[in-house]
């Protein structure tokens, strides 16, 4: 269970930093969601994964910490509400800019920048 | 157990939330008035509750009664209720400020203010690594909805950046937590600081790894070198009395850090004592330098004071690098000086803009300034107090720092750096001064009223430093006693800790 785990939290935030990096403000949002799903999953773990553990006493024979149940639930709150500020930033962005780039301008291509020299040289 | 610890978080809160409802919901002068009056109670609440800590010791206040380590707790030591008035009094200014008309903007700016003030307030108050997330997470999304207050493409494009960038340190915040808490077993800062020599081998590593991520996001928030890009493009975007507020915003990354590593993984810390000092070197060294070239190639003075407030991250950082009391202590003279001055030059480069016309606070030749005198007596002072000349605060709280590396053998490096820092830094000021006052052509032209109050906020921003000055002998005091009580270690803080076990169960 522990590998999977890691596997899972280990792919998540490699793909929320891959997004995260790049250009348009929608794959930048989506990098963000994912990361705050690796964020959420790894609090959870940091009080040890245990199977069939109750966190309120009296419940089972075996605990778990009810801690980073708690942090957990706090994370979740304040990154759903930062994901929706971000959406309405994004849209408000478009919206100001012109298009969806984080910078607030597409850059020219590299190979449209020679093409055109080259007409020009031509 | 005294409810005074946790009035600087609850009056802003209260009086954020009450400004969204009738009967102040609609009207910006009973929210100017209003808020002023919080201000002044917050004021008051934060002077008192610095005294108490100052007489009485450290105040720990046990939320709920939620015993510590379990609990959360709130510790208003001489540290944090120093920050705690700083904030206070620059967020009058700022506000003050605000209400001659930036207020008028868009919507809401005064219960966002308050968020604002309640979340650094929180920040700087909290004894929990955990509660220090929440209060960031209150501050920057605060912060975020003044930074775009009013509007336009510049401010969507900076806050844009701004946004994403803070996300993703949140969730590095986040991770640093889960490790931390994974290996050391709790999240109270005194309670770790007590844990954190125990670790065994294996456990030392990721707690390190813990330590070290978070330190990337108080550097973050602070502007240390490779992660302060974010900060000339925002504040320059921001409209003036914001700027001034976030003026402490890295000085919130700077306690930080300061608290973090110092009570946590300090010298005390066993194999762990002191796991940032090898970065902190380097990279405040190079914050200064890179600092000041980008004060030095800033077109206009809004840029070119969100540079100083770099240059000034990095000395500060400087200070908390040599990890001794005597540079702690110079430190936290230096945040009150700096603080106040970059946010009362925020609002004398916006009184500059105003004037000027379409050339606002670029160095360029525009048409001759209105009321020149008043804000070029307020501009030179500004000035002469940022750069670090005789006779203002930041003259005395520079020779601090400089006195305090004497005997290190990094001395050789902090002397030249901050100097000639320092001489790039009066280079810049006085050429953006000959030029915003003196390249001018033609005739004033219509004239733009200044406004009393604006001025009130600039000149009470200011009066600041010549005070600092003369009151240098019992701010020192403070500071050292402040700095001693940091460096204590944790068996000090254990006491405060058990005083709080007593005061919670009567």
């Amino acid at each position: 269970m522990e590998a999977i785990y890691a596997f899972c939290v280990g792919i998540l935030t490699t793909c929320g930093f891959f997004l995260v990096l790049r250009g348009r403000t929608f794959t930048v949002v989506i990098g963000l969601t994912l990361l705050s799903y690796a964020v959420n999953l790894f609090l959870f773990a940091s009080g040890r994964l245990k199977l069939d553990g109750a966190a309120v006493l009296g419940q089972s024979v075996e605990y778990s910490d009810p801690l980073p149940q708690a942090l957990v639930l706090t994370a979740i709150v304040i990154g759903f509400a930062m994901t929706a500020f971000v959406v309405i930033l994004a849209m408000r962005s478009r919206a100001d800019q012109g298009n969806d780039h984080v910078d607030g301008q597409i850059p020219e291509q590299p190979s449209a920048r020679l093409s055109a020299s080259d007409k020009r040289a031509g | 157990m005294s409810h005074l610890p946790i009035l600087p978080i609850l009056l802003p809160m209260l009086a954020a939330v009450l400004m969204l409802l009738p009967p102040l919901n609609n009207s910006i002068s009973r929210h100017r008035f209003f808020s002023m009056g919080v201000m002044f109670l917050l004021i008051i609440a934060s002077a008192s509750l610095l005294l108490t800590s100052h007489e009485q010791g450290t105040q720990v206040y046990v939320l709920g009664g939620w015993q510590p380590p379990f609990g959360i707790t709130l510790v208003a030591d001489r540290l944090s209720t120093l920050m705690v008035l700083l904030t206070c009094v620059l967020g009058l200014g700022a506000q003050l400020y605000a209400c001659a008309g930036d207020d008028k903007d868009g919507m809401y700016f005064h219960p966002l203010f308050m968020f604002q003030i309640m979340g650094i307030n929180g920040a700087f108050l909290t004894g929990d690594v955990f509660n220090l997330f929440v209060f960031f997470e209150v501050l920057l999304i605060a912060s975020y909805a003044l930074l775009i207050h009013g509007g336009g493409k510049q401010k969507t494009k900076a806050n844009v950046h701004y946004v994403i960038l803070n996300l993703v340190g949140s969730s590095i915040f986040l991770f640093a937590l889960g490790i931390l808490y994974g290996t050391i077993g709790s999240l109270n800062i005194i309670d770790m600081a007590t844990k954190v020599p125990l670790l065994d081998e294996h456990e030392q590593a990721l707690a390190k790894a813990g330590g070290l991520l978070l330190f990337v996001v108080f550097a973050l928030k602070a502007a240390l070198l490779p992660l302060h890009f974010w900060l000339p493009k925002t504040y320059a975007a921001a409209s003036a009395p914001v700027a001034a507020l976030f003026a402490i915003m890295t000085k919130v990354g700077v306690y930080s850090i300061l608290r973090v590593h110092t009570t946590i993984f300090g010298e005390d810390a066993g194999a762990l004592a002191s796991i940032v000092i090898p970065w902190l070197w380097p990279l405040s060294l190079l914050t200064i330098t890179f600092g000041a070239i980008g004060v030095l190639a800033s077109p206009n003075l809004r840029l070119t004071t969100a540079n100083l407030v770099v240059v000034s991250a990095g000395t500060l950082m400087l200070a908390i690098a040599m990890e001794r009391e005597a540079a702690t202590s110079a430190a936290l003279y230096y945040i009150l000086h700096t603080t106040l001055v970059t946010g009362a030059l925020f609002l004398i480069a916006d009184l500059i803009s105003e004037q000027r016309g379409k050339a606002e606070d670029r160095y360029v030749m525009a048409r001759k300034m209105g009321h020149s005198k008043v804000i070029g007596i307020a501009f030179f002072m500004a000035a002469l107090t940022v750069v670090g000349l005789p006779p203002f605060s930041g003259f005395v709280g520079k020779i601090l720092i400089l006195q305090s590396a004497h005997g290190l053998v990094e001395i050789m490096w902090v002397w030249p750096v901050v100097l000639i820092a320092g001489l790039a830094c009066l280079v810049a000021i006085s050429r953006a001064g000959t030029t915003l006052f003196w390249r001018s052509s033609g005739d004033a032209g219509a004239v733009e009223p200044l406004s009393k109050l604006k001025l009130i906020a600039v000149s009470m921003l200011l009066i600041a430093s010549p005070l600092l000055v003369v009151f240098g002998g019992p701010i020192t005091e403070f500071t050292d006693l402040a700095a001693a009580e940091l460096h204590a270690g944790p068996a000090m803080l254990d006491a405060a800790l058990n005083s709080a076990h007593e005061g919670g169960k009567q």
